[in-house]
This record gives structure tokens, C-alpha cells and sequence, in this order.
């Protein structure tokens, strides 16, 4: 056995202080959200009946539990049971897709709707709600991209899971996709109350 | 730093059952929320909603991402990543409240 160099420490650590700059890039849209809604309180309000709740509930269950199959994946490799490890894994890559296609069906309704920038309906609504979709178009979809990036992530972490890289002594790399994965899923549990549930 | 060189090595004895429990917190969690928001809570509802959020939110950094388990190095790093952004907010409320017109052009 030969030694090579590890830093699992350093390596995970490194990780988290990417989050931090992840956390501060929704984090400014986060406040961009809360300085509008300030200003338009009624409009927003207004505009979030629009939202289909329960898709959004959906969504929300949905990847909480791709989370979870994430944990759970790792939980099996530290046990040495690739196979159960590989079937959380690719659970998790086909809530990512389920999330997602959701999602699609969500935004091609607004978009049908003519909820789009220049769209007819949006044209007539107030500068609030104009306000508001152009977060929840802006939000979401920069939310949904991370969803993309995580899923290509963990399709790595699978293909060196299936190869013998990522084992049950090794599998920091696992981990640190991990990390990221729940971070996206921190950010939607915020994006899922302040856009679909303003009463 | 002994320790930090195997951290994986000390939770490995950290189970299914824990996750799963945690899971079933946040889908209960998720239903509170949403069968709230049917109610009038006038001021409270931003206020009630972003307080189960962060609860969520811990619950998934503490169990999903570790936290709890690791290094109180980390527990630090994001205690400072809060506060900024923390403050972030407070400026910007304070800006908000005596500023008004920033907002409307």
C-alpha cells in the first residue's frame, strides 16, 4: 500500500468555504426579495396566488428526501455495501430529474400564461408583481441550475463509486458532492415559503 | 490536529435510523408550513415561515451536512458567514426604514 497524501480535513473545509460564497450569491438575491417585498407588499401577496402550492409542496418533499438518499448513500459506503450505496445514489439523481421536470411543468405554465418578460399578461400587471415574477423567474432558475450542477456532480461521484475511486476508506469526494446537494436543498426550503406561501 | 487527519472514522457509527428520523422532522416540518400559511397570521406569516425554514435549515446542516459531528472550526466559519450576511440585512432594512425613496425611482 503505498502512501499518498490525503487532507480530508482540509478537503471538506475547502468545500464549505465555497458554500460561503454560494450562500452569499442567493444571499444578495435573497435581499434584493426582501427590499422589493417591502416596497410592494400588496403586489406580492397578489402575485403569489398564481403559484400552484401543492406542485410546490411536491417539490419541497421531494428534495428533502433526495437529501436524505444522499446521507443514506454514504451511510452504505462506510459500510461496505456498494450496490445499496449506488441505489441511494441514483435515487437521488431521479429526484433531482423528478424536481426538475416539475419545475419545467411549473415555468411552462406562467410561460403559457403569457407570465414572461414582455409577455401580454405580464404587461398588464402592476410594477409589484412585475417585481416578483422577475425574482421567481431569476431565483428559481438560478436555484435550478445548481440542481443541474449537483446532478452532474453526483453522476461523477457514481461513476467512481462504480470504478472503485470513492470506497468505503475514501470517500471524501462523495461527502463534499453531498454538501453541495444540501445546500441546494437549504436554499429551496427558503425559496419555497417566500415565494409560494405569502398570504 | 491528530484527529482532523480521520474524521470520517468517529461517525461511522452513525446510523440509518437518525437520518430518517431527521427526514421525517423536515417532510412534518414542510406540512406545518404549508397548512399555515392557510391561516391569518397577519404579521406573523413571514415571521412564523422563516422561523420553521431556519429550523429546517439547521436540522439539515447539524445532521445531513455533519456539522454535528464535526470540528467546531466549522461551527465557527459559518457562524461568521451568518453574521455578515446578518448584517447585510440589518444595513439594508436601515437604509429601507429612513430611505424610502431609494425604492420608488
Amino acid at each position: 500500500m503505498s502512501q499518498i497524501h490525503r487532507d480530508d480535513f482540509g478537503s471538506k473545509m475547502g468545500m464549505w468555504l465555497f458554500l460561503f460564497t454560494e450562500l452569499l450569491l442567493f444571499g444578495g438575491m435573497f435581499l434584493l426579495y426582501a427590499a422589493y417585498r417591502f416596497a410592494h407588499p400588496a403586489e406580492f401577496v397578489l402575485a403569489a396566488q398564481r403559484l400552484d402550492v401543492t406542485l410546490g409542496t411536491i417539490n419541497t418533499i421531494i428534495l428533502l428526501t433526495s437529501s436524505l438518499t444522499v446521507v443514506l448513500g454514504i451511510v452504505a459506503l462506510q459500510r461496505n455495501s456498494k450496490k445499496l450505496s449506488i441505489f441511494f445514489l441514483s435515487s437521488t439523481l431521479a429526484f433531482g430529474l423528478a424536481f426538475l421536470v416539475n419545475k419545467y411543468f411549473e415555468w411552462g405554465a406562467k410561460i403559457h400564461h403569457g407570465i414572461y418578460p414582455k409577455g401580454p399578461e405580464l404587461a398588464n400587471m402592476s410594477d409589484g408583481e412585475g417585481l416578483y415574477f422577475g425574482l421567481y423567474y431569476a431565483m428559481t432558475g438560478l436555484h435550478g441550475v445548481h440542481i443541474v450542477v449537483g446532478m452532474i456532480i453526483l453522476v461523477f461521484v457514481l461513476v467512481q463509486i462504480f470504478k472503485n475511486r470513492i470506497t468505503s476508506d475514501n470517500f471524501v469526494r462523495f461527502e463534499n458532492a453531498g454538501l453541495y446537494w444540501h445546500l441546494v436543498d437549504i436554499i429551496w426550503i427558503f425559496l419555497f415559503p417566500l415565494f409560494y406561501l405569502i398570504h | 490536529m491528530e484527529q482532523h487527519d480521520t474524521p470520517h472514522k468517529e461517525h461511522t457509527n452513525t446510523g440509518y435510523g437518525i437520518y430518517i428520523l431527521v427526514w421525517l422532522g423536515l417532510v412534518s416540518l414542510t406540512l406545518i408550513t404549508v397548512s399555515l400559511a392557510g391561516f391569518n397570521l397577519a404579521g406573523l406569516t413571514v415571521v412564523t415561515a422563516l422561523l420553521i425554514a431556519s429550523v429546517k435549515s439547521t436540522m439539515v446542516i447539524n445532521y445531513f451536512m455533519h456539522i454535528k459531528y464535526e470540528s467546531v472550526l466549522f461551527k465557527v466559519f459559518i457562524a461568521v458567514c451568518l453574521i455578515i450576511f446578518l448584517v447585510m440585512i440589518i444595513l439594508t432594512f436601515f437604509d429601507l426604514t429612513y430611505r424610502p425613496e431609494i425604492l420608488t425611482k
